[in-house]
């Protein structure tokens, strides 16, 4: 893999782990870690060693924010001709189960970045929030849409009214987070979340994400029509035909992925 | 440096002793302010193993100084912003805190000796539930404390009839840790932290955390976290510490790491 200059990255067990590293910035999200969070996420999508994403930061911050010297001196010509928040778009793209797990703080870009996971595990000490309303601008990829998705209208507003920060603890009552550990434990607990999911059959994890993702944006009619296509088409991989076949032979399933 | 408060680190031991003894270590603004750096200060020193908290001259604390309070004081705000930090910083604070009750505690200053792990008594020592005799109610964390120390029935006859509680009395009701004489109080106080900063501090910490979420959880929950914590406390080299010494048949030496 290509040497990248704000992210470190790992397979264990076949579980990638890509770690924010600018921890004397507390991981402050610039373009050039954006695009390189989203290369090393594309590329381990299509590695077939690798079966789910934990995504962490170093040292005392997941990410508190985006870069905002990078930004002081934009203009809306140049943001709409630099098009940065198209790398976002293809984070949603990914079809491996991704994790974050949630050191310390998650703002502003960081929190979007958490909540561009499919699951979030966070520290008990975590802290989430968006303050870009602090210093006159609001959320760019994502903030908006997916907390509003996630917790409903009328909470998402005071939260990003007021650019309050939500506490580990706040946020799993909201149901933004899976889980919520002993911050000591954090890294283990994920891995430990991860490899149960990587012992199932990805075929399966990849269509059931893609369904549950229709879920939040079609009609119900609509998602169960897409929801029945998948299930059809689970019925065409080999994991299958293990998984019923051990079933039925009281043994536990050997899944390839195939 | 600090101004209100005296703090000093002394072989792993910090001790933080409020200063304004003519004005009988009352609380101000500043004091509020420089105790929860000090508590800071402490939870960031891997050093330190033990908190011992005192007061300099004849009282302990004798609570918020009535000299600011004012007609257009809002008395939510202050704990909000004065108090608040201060005892959030203590309650995260995952090292053993020694409340050194060297005389009296009333008002805030008996809700900072309950918010400590351990309160040390000395005989002449007393604590006050002092706000009911101006129209308020016990705060600073005080009602939260005392029903969990001593029970509902005991932590409300306190608040409401805001009797002078001796430090017999104290021990008897289960507030005090010991009763100790003036003669032999900086000994013990000493002797106390000692033993204490000697001992397997992860685990302290780890013990304290359990605790304090017992009350806020689960019986299911609980389990998985004190899965989490005997995991973390498992991984000290305290443990291995104490393993060994165990099968060595001698005293284990703990590191606090």
């Amino acid at each position: 893999m290509t040497k990248f200059a704000y992210i470190r990255t790992r397979v264990e067990d076949e579980i990638a782990v890509v770690e924010l590293y600018r921890p004397d910035v507390l991981n402050a999200l610039n373009r050039q870690m954006v695009t390189e969070i989203v290369s090393a996420l594309e590329a381990y999508d299509r590695n077939d060693g690798v079966r789910v994403i934990v995504l962490t930061g170093s040292g005392r911050a997941f990410a508190a924010g985006a870069d905002i010297d990078e930004m002081a001196g934009d203009d809306p010509i140049k943001l709409e001709l630099l098009n940065q928040f198209a790398e976002w778009d293809r984070l949603a793209l990914i079809k491996k189960p991704m994790i974050a797990a949630v050191n310390g703080f998650a703002l502003g870009g960081g929190f979007e970045l958490a909540l561009s996971c499919d699951l979030i595990v966070a520290a008990e000490t975590a802290e989430f929030g968006f303050p870009e309303v602090n210093i006159g601008v609001m959320p760019g990829a994502g903030g908006t849409q997916r907390l509003t998705k996630l917790i409903g209208k009328t909470k998402a507003l005071e939260w990003l009214w007021t650019g309050e920060r939500m506490s580990a603890k706040e946020a799993h009552a909201l149901g933004i987070v899976n889980r919520v550990v002993a911050p000591e434990l954090l890294l283990e607990e994920t891995m430990r979340l991860a490899r149960k999911l990587a012992a199932k059959p990805p075929l399966s994890l990849r269509l059931i994400k893609e369904a549950v993702n229709k879920a939040v944006d079609y009609p119900l009619y609509e998602g169960m029509q897409f929801e029945r296509k998948n299930f059809y088409l689970l019925f065409a991989t080999e994991d299958q035909k293990e998984g019923m076949a051990a079933f039925i032979e009281k043994r536990e399933p050997r899944f390839q992925g195939r | 440096m600090y101004e209100t408060i005296h703090y000093e680190v002394r072989d792993h031991i910090a001790w933080l002793t409020l200063n304004r003894p003519d004005k009988l270590n009352a609380f101000t603004e500043q004091m509020n302010k420089e105790i929860t750096q000090a508590l800071k200060q402490t939870a960031n020193d891997a050093n330190i193993r033990c908190l011992v908290i005192t007061g300099a001259g004849r009282a302990f604390c004798s609570g918020e100084d009535l000299g600011g309070v004012t007609e257009e004081m809002n008395h939510g705000e202050v704990l909000r912003t004065r108090y608040a930090p201060m005892l959030k910083a203590l309650y995260h604070l995952e090292k053993p805190v020694i409340a050194a009750v060297n005389g009296v505690a009333a008002g805030a200053g008996m809700s900072l000796a309950l918010a400590c792990d351990f309160r040390l008594v000395s005989e002449k020592a007393s604590f006050v539930e002092a706000f009911i005799h101006v129209g308020l109610i016990p705060d600073a964390g005080n009602l939260y404390y005392l029903p969990r120390l001593i029970g509902h029935a005991k932590a409300l006859e306190l608040a409401v009839l805001g009797e002078k509680i001796s430090a017999q009395k104290a021990a008897e009701l289960g507030l005090a840790t010991s009763v100790v004489s003036e003669a032999a109080w900086e000994e013990e106080v000493q002797r106390f932290a000692e033993r204490l900063a000697a001992m397997p501090t992860k685990a302290i910490g780890l013990i304290k955390r359990l605790l304090r979420e017992s009350w806020h959880c689960t019986f299911e929950d609980y389990l998985e976290k004190e899965a989490y914590g005997q995991r973390i406390a498992g991984l000290t080299q305290d443990h291995r510490e104490g393993i060994r010494a165990f099968f060595e048949k001698r005293k284990a030496v703990f590191q606090g790491k």
